[in-house]
């Protein structure tokens, strides 16, 4: 029995030892936590969680002061609250979206990646008027777009935003349904060959993409 | 055994080290109120949390020792502060400072109405709502005077704001005075406004108090800002029941510069040959009209040119007042040449410039006759009739150029400084006999714009004028305050003087005059949210030294206005549509001219209302504007000589019927040899609706004649096509 015991013990106790090891030296501290940050923004349910997510990536940011993937993910949940409360002062979040993306932009110069978010940004903000505000916002977001292909012609989240963009415009002013397809098409093409710089660069997308097209086609 | 011992124990230090610790606390503004949202951090951890909507937060940490506690939010400074985790945890209670910042900070509203595509301000009216405005068809005063302040006036151009008259209000383009804003006059017809509103991104429209960057102009500012950059090339061409024009837009590939130009023919004889027209055109209004522009982008600002060169011509006969067989002839001739160069830079250190150069030249030519029934000239009866013959040459040129810097003091507090220069030339030429008139004008002008919270705002300035004609010098002070007193509501005070030269038909007889002045006091109360806008406006503007024109020309004139106006726009009650509505009371008398006293003139009725709507169906890509205006009767007089007593007296007087008109236009979106396309239908006045401006009178006095439009309405159909840019993004409703 003791002999059993003891065997056990040791047992137990040289898989907590590894566990440790494991947990201290695999990942660093940064990797785990953009883990931890990725973990909340994909089980986020509500703009509270969303939020959360963003603060969480802004005391990455602020802490590692060097990286721009936890700025641009701060940003981009922060972004993402604005649609997730209808509530939501859009033109509230989108200052903060782009006081954070500002920040990466700062380390990370001319990335696709960036110019897509504020394109996201400043649509976010078209919509909160969308009649007085469409010649300004209008043209920065299709700015936006020319500098994101100039950076990398390939990134597929380019021609996602693009098409979420023109779908909605109507057929007559050079956008709608057909506009949206090809573009939604070109995003899925691009996702196949895709592959992002590492695990923590941005690799989201290609799902909305699918659905988007899918809803196109029904 | 001890083995075992040795781990679990030192298993047990690893653990006790990683314990955390609970921290709590709150965050508040320096006025306690809560602020949810707030970021709350470990200095150079992950550990954090953000505060709920209680304002409280608590979270967990694993850090130890003396630790800095940051809490930042946006709109506020960041506090950070030393805390020691090994002693105390919370509560931590923390209060943050607002930052003064231009998003957030009370601007002053008093007096004026900030139209345009500025992306956060006070937007009342963008260059959609220009284009949108049923009735208006897309001349920028007509849209104007669906605001509060000004005057239903149908008879001749201007806007007639606060009791003031037409020449009271002045337009600046880039900071620069326009010396003939609108079409040459017509007798008792307005006439359109020179400048397309695609011209301009935005407008603002001061009905008083406003800054001192802007002078010699008694009632009001419209203020004007030319676009920057075209997005891209473009090619477009227009064609209409009125007109056609083409034009071309070129910017460059590294979008650092464009060049473009554009042509408009102006023929009314098609139109006429299907609406008649109340009176008989011998010349059908004909205008070519040319503009050319280029644009450079420098390292910190912009350089903007812009030229226009107009040429117009018309003629037309009306029935003699005087005479039952007679008939008056009205012949007219018009060049004008528009320049201005506009450059504004960022130089750095906070320092901005604005500089403002401009050259107007217009040469009117006006012929009058008396003509018999055969449209052949006759000599009249008595010398007075005589006088309906004449020809009139008018030239007025103006030179100007206006400096100025602005300086960033603390935070978004502003101080403004500037010179201008004007050099005027007006020459006019009556039956041969030649009257000229220069005019070296100087201002030197400064204002502060002090922010001194966020909720508290003041803008102090001053003005100081001299005028070569008049050989005096004139100090114009400005003073306005705004206070905030919660999200979107704020009040404004403006106090202001404001002086302004006499008209040149004045100072051609005599040059012993002295400046006009007005004073205005505005008090402003409005709330906005970014859908709806409220406003409501009490004024009192004192008017002194008005040129009286009997018993001498003096600056013996004096008057006031006062009133209250409220403004509505509503974007939100009602899905997709867009409307507003405004009303201005109005209590105004003046004694100027050849008045024989106080009275109310002739231009300014008690109440006058507006309606304005728009709907976009996006489904069928047709947006459908209807605009009623309503405006109580204008009194209407006719002062004639006295010999006997020689003096002026009102031999009678009246009031005109109220004034309505309800204008619709629809604008429909398509595609037409694959350009962007916008077809364009108005008509104003539909309901037909008896409109009466005043009344002319017989010498004699015994017969006097309703002023009317020349026809009861007028139907505009067009369209505007355009390859390259989507101008068409213009007219995009809310189906993003």
């Amino acid at each position: 029995m003791k002999t059993v015991k003891s065997l056990n013990m040791k047992k137990i106790l040289f898989l907590i030892m590894v566990l440790f090891t494991t947990l201290a030296n695999a990942q660093s501290k940064y990797e785990a936590g953009m883990g931890k940050g990725f973990e909340m923004l994909k089980s986020a349910q509500s703009a509270e969680d969303m939020g959360a997510a963003s603060a969480f990536f802004e005391r990455v940011a602020d802490a590692e002061k060097d990286k721009w993937l936890p700025y641009y993910y701060a940003a981009y949940a922060n972004h993402l609250t604005g649609w997730m409360n209808p509530k939501a002062d859009k033109d509230k979040v989108a200052a903060k979206s782009k006081d954070l993306l500002t920040k990466a932009e700062v380390l990370e110069k001319d990335n696709a990646e960036i110019w897509v978010l504020h394109q996201m940004i400043t649509v976010q903000q078209l919509t909160v008027d969308p009649m007085t505000r469409w010649q300004a916002y209008g043209a920065e977001a299709s700015d936006y777009i020319d500098k994101a292909k100039k950076a990398d012609a390939n990134n597929p989240r380019i021609y996602l935003v693009e098409g979420q963009f023109k779908q909605n415009v109507p057929e007559a002013f050079g956008g709608g349904k057909e506009v949206g397809k090809v573009l939604f098409t070109k995003s899925i093409e691009l996702f196949k060959t895709f592959k992002p710089a590492t695990e923590m660069h941005p690799s989201w997308g290609k799902d909305q993409a699918e659905q988007m097209l899918a809803a196109l086609n029904k | 055994m001890k083995y075992l011992i040795i781990l679990l124990s030192s298993l047990f230090i690893l653990l006790s080290a990683r314990a955390q610790v609970q921290v709590l606390g709150s965050v508040r503004d320096m006025k306690s109120r809560i602020l949810a949202g707030a970021n709350i951090a470990i200095k150079g951890s992950y550990d954090g949390t953000t505060s709920d909507s209680t304002g409280h937060f608590s979270f967990k940490t694993f850090e130890k020792g003396v630790q800095t506690l940051v809490v930042s939010n946006i709109g506020y400074k960041t506090v950070e502060q030393q805390i020691d985790l090994s002693k105390e945890f919370g509560p931590f209670n923390v209060a943050l400072k607002e930052e003064i910042s231009e998003l957030k900070a009370v601007t002053v509203t008093a007096g004026s109405f900030e139209a345009g595509d500025k992306k956060r301000a006070a937007t009342v009216l963008s260059l959609l709502d220009v284009l949108t405005t049923g009735g208006a068809n897309a001349d920028i005063s007509a849209v104007l005077k669906t605001l509060p302040g000004a005057q239903q006036v149908g008879d001749q151009e201007g806007l007639f704001v606060r009791g003031g008259a037409g020449y009271e209000a002045k337009q600046f383009i880039d900071g620069t005075m326009v010396n003939n804003p609108f079409y040459s006059s017509v007798p008792d017809i307005a006439q359109r406004g020179r400048f397309s509103p695609n011209l301009f991104k935005g407008t603002v429209f001061s009905t008083g108090g406003y800054s001192a960057l802007y002078g010699q102009a008694l009632s009001s500012a419209v203020i004007l800002e030319s676009i920057d950059l075209p997005e891209q090339s473009q090619v477009n061409a227009s064609i209409s029941t009125v007109f056609l024009g083409a034009g071309f837009q070129k910017l460059d590939k590294t979008k650092k510069s464009s060049w473009g130009f554009n042509y408009g023919y102006t023929n009314l004889w098609p139109y006429f040959q299907i609406v008649k027209q109340g009176v008989d055109y011998f010349t059908v209004p004909e205008f070519h009209s040319g503009d050319a522009n280029f644009r450079i982008k420098t390292k910190g600002g912009m350089i903007k040119y812009y030229t226009t060169f107009a040429t117009s011509s018309l003629g037309l006969r009306r029935p003699d007042i005087d005479s039952l067989v007679l008939k008056d002839a009205f012949g007219l001739n018009n060049t004008n040449w528009y320049n201005n160069l506009s450059w504004r830079e960022f130089l750095g250190k906070g320092w901005k410039m604005n500089l403002g150069l401009s050259y107007s030249t217009d040469l009117t030519k006006i012929n009058q006759q008396l003509q018999d029934q055969q449209n052949k000239p006759v000599t009249g009866s008595t010398a007075w009739m005589n006088l309906k013959t004449y020809s009139l040459d008018n030239t007025a040129n103006l030179s100007q150029i206006k400096l100025v810097f602005d300086k960033r003091i603390s935070g978004i507090s502003v101080l403004r400084f500037g010179n201008e220069y004007q050099y005027a030339y007006n020459k006019s030429i009556y039956n041969g006999f030649s009257l000229p008139l220069k005019d070296h004008y100087y201002a030197a002008f400064t204002e502060a714009d002090i922010n001194i919270t966020n909720e508290l705002a003041f803008k102090l300035g001053g003005r100081l004028e001299h005028s070569s004609i008049l050989k005096k010098w004139n100090l114009a002070p400005r003073l306005a305050i705004a206070y905030k007193t919660g999200p979107g509501a704020q009040f404004s005070f403006a106090y202001g003087d404001f002086y302004q030269k006499p008209e040149n038909n004045q100072l051609m007889l005599t040059t012993q005059l002295g400046y006009t002045k007005a004073t205005h006091y505005i008090l402003n109360f409005m709330k906005t949210t970014t859908l709806q806008t409220f406003r409501v406006e009490a004024f009192y503007k004192k008017y002194e030294d008005l040129v009286k024109t009997f018993p001498s020309i003096n600056n013996d004139g004096t008057g006031y206005a006062k009133g209250i106006e409220l403004f509505w726009r509503d974007r939100k009650t009602f899905q997709g549509m867009d409307y507003w509505i405004s009303y201005s009371y109005l209590d105004t008398k003046r004694d100027y001219l050849n008045y024989p006293g106080q009275l109310q003139p002739n231009f300014a009725a008690n109440h006058t209302a507006s309606l304005v709507l728009k709907k976009f169906i996006t489904k069928i890509n047709t947006g459908f504007n209807f605009t009623y205006s309503y405006a109580t009767g204008r009194p209407y007089y006719n002062i004639k000589y006295e010999t006997s007593n020689a003096k002026y007296v009102i031999a009678d007087q009246g009031k005109t019927i109220d004034y309505h008109n309800l204008g619709f236009s629809m604008n429909y979106l398509t595609t037409i040899f694959k350009s962007y396309a916008v077809i364009v239908a108005s008509v104003t006045n539909v309901l037909g609706s008896n409109q009466i401006f005043g009344y002319n009178y017989s010498q004699n006095g015994l017969y006097k004649e309703a002023i009317t439009p020349v026809a009861p309405r007028f139907f505009f159909v067009g369209c505007f096509l355009s390859w390259g840019v989507d101008r068409r993004q213009d007219a995009i409703n809310n189906n993003l």
